[in-house]
């Protein structure tokens, strides 16, 4: 079954970018350590919550917040897509993505994705992972 | 008729858990597998009038088995006609019967164990899972033991039988690497049934003492299936040796006895001796933790012959061991207790308001009751009396209450 990691973590200003070059390099790896199991589908790191649009319709009008759905300390950095074979596995994965800058901890949320049946989801998704 | 409900209530009692985990093992599905073993039993009180069978246990099983693959079809067929709609939801997805019973049914227990105590899923619903599927408790029962709607916890078990289906919650012993870990939340889950069961507080005190049985039984289950496992040998002694103290901890006009003047020729002997085997067995494995060594502390007080003879000494090196182990307010408090005990009540309070001195323990009654005890055996009445009012304003248990209204009325009287 494929499970999303949804990452938190605190967006900081002041990460150098020797810091970064670490947290993606451990990224990398742990990506590669999928990819050589068979289960990875898909991981993208995003922008940080400054940039963030949020969207609602309301009748017949778009309506748009500058930000984040929610402000909260800790935003949505990335995700995972990962094929497990149960919560205990995904588990697993989840503790070894990296989270923190500079100490500050972040959060892994476990979410089963829902399949819907018809196509394979799954297998689209691995052309998106080579791009 | 009666005679033959109590005698179908006795087996679903006795062999539930061990039926549901094979039906559970059988068709990965709590909803089916139970409805299965429900549908069963209600058969049983019509086939049986005309005689019981050699072995109900086995006749259930049988009926239930069967009735779980007419359902599983049902599932299917449902399914392919639900296929014109988009979405499936994962529930209703593969429910394929695993016809392989190799595997033994006590391993489909201790499987059913670790899924309902699954440290994915919060803490109240492991419990009422473990109690619903392996205890065999019934909601409502469940529901009057923790003083909950009934439809709370009905909706409680729902949502974690859904989130079991629907994240995967593994179905397994989990491996080795991750054992200690997950072996733990299963013991704190039957720690925590046994605790709100003995806890002379509200409620129907039948379907408490139904709750520490229940913690007794699956504990001594794990232990079974699990041999040599010092902290689960250590879990069922420390229950076993205080649940040998029932009958006396609380008297007739429902006032809570102090542990020096309970009747310790009531105390429970069958009891004691098993949970004093345990411990020492548990010990002698050298791979101690605080289970094992809360049992041997009531071991200790299972020991004394009377009051008096308690080993405190022993007990407060118990208790130190334990603050390092497993450091909480209420096992230094009672560290103290046992140090004012051994060495004399000033030592105690000494150490006492040490730990009340950052002011963490302000809110917590039993801080001012063990303040209040020591300070009443120091003839310190004024300062007792206001720490047992202290207390008293802290706690709504009515059992804890009368006790403490009963030390205040006695210093009132003695000035």
């Amino acid at each position: 079954m494929r499970y999303m990691l949804l990452i938190y973590s605190r967006e900081n200003e002041s990460v150098t970018p020797g810091e970064m070059a670490e947290v993606a390099a451990a990224h990398r790896a742990l990506m590669e350590e999928a990819g050589r199991r068979g289960i990875f589908r898909a991981a993208d790191p995003l922008q940080p919550a400054s940039t963030a649009t949020t969207v609602r319709v309301q009748g017949r009008d778009v309506l748009l917040t500058d930000g984040p759905f929610a402000e909260t300390k800790e935003q949505l950095a990335g995700y995972y897509i990962l094929d497990c074979e149960d919560l205990d596995e995904a588990i697993e994965w989840a503790a070894k993505i990296p989270t923190s800058c500079q100490g500050a901890p972040g959060y892994v949320e476990i979410r089963p994705i829902r399949e819907m049946s018809g196509h394979s989801p799954a297998n689209a998704d691995v052309h998106a992972v080579n791009g | 008729m009666d005679d033959l409900r109590s005698t179908v209530e006795a087996v679903f009692r006795r062999e539930s858990g061990r039926i549901i985990a094979g039906l559970i093992g059988m068709s990965r599905s709590f909803d089916l597998a139970e409805e299965a073993m429900q549908d069963a039993f209600t058969a049983a009180l019509i086939h049986w009038q005309d005689g019981l069978p050699d072995n109900p246990s086995a006749w259930i099983t049988a009926a239930a088995q069967r009735k779980l693959v007419d359902y599983v079809r049902r599932e299917q067929t449902r399914r392919t006609k639900a296929d014109q709609l988009r979405y499936e939801t994962t529930s209703t997805k593969n429910i394929e019967l695993d016809h392989d019973m190799t595997s033994s049914r006590e391993d489909e227990r201790l499987k059913l164990i670790f899924t309902c105590c699954h440290p994915a899923l919060n803490k109240e619903a492991q419990v009422a899972l473990t109690l619903r599927t392996l205890g065999g408790l019934t909601t409502p029962e469940i529901a009057r033991a923790f003083l909950i709607p009934e439809t709370t916890l009905a909706q409680r078990l729902v949502r974690a039988k859904r989130k079991i289906q629907e994240a995967r919650i593994p179905y397994q012993v989990p491996p080795k690497d991750a054992l200690p870990q997950r072996l733990g939340a299963v013991q704190a889950v039957l720690y925590l049934i046994f605790n709100e069961g003995y806890t002379a507080s509200m409620g129907d005190s039948l379907v408490r003492r139904e709750l520490c049985a229940e913690a007794i039984g699956l504990a001594r289950t794990l232990c079974e299936l699990m041999p040599n496992v010092p902290e689960s040998m250590g879990l069922l002694a420390l229950m076993l040796l205080h649940d040998s103290r029932r009958d006396t901890r609380v008297a007739g006009n429902g006032e809570l006895v102090p542990l020096e003047e309970q009747d310790r020729m009531r105390w429970n002997a069958v009891q004691i001796k098993e949970g004093l085997r345990l411990v020492e067995a548990a010990l002698r494995l050298r791979n101690v933790g605080a289970y094992q060594l809360q049992a041997a502390i009531a071991a200790v007080h299972a020991g004394a012959k009377t009051a008096a003879d308690t080993d405190w000494k022993q007990i407060a090196a118990l208790y130190q061991e334990l603050v390092k182990a497993h450091p909480s307010a209420t096992v230094a408090l009672n560290h103290a207790v046992a140090v004012a005990m051994s060495e004399g009540p000033a030592e105690g309070l000494f150490l006492l308001d040490g730990l009340g001195a950052c002011g963490a323990l302000d809110d917590y009654y039993l801080y001012h009751a063990a303040r209040a005890d020591l300070l009443r055996r120091m003839q310190r009445k004024t300062e007792a009396t206001a720490a047992y009012q202290r207390a008293l304003a802290l706690t709504a248990n009515a059992v804890e209450r009368r006790y403490l209204r009963r030390r205040i009325d006695e210093l009132a009287n003695s000035c």
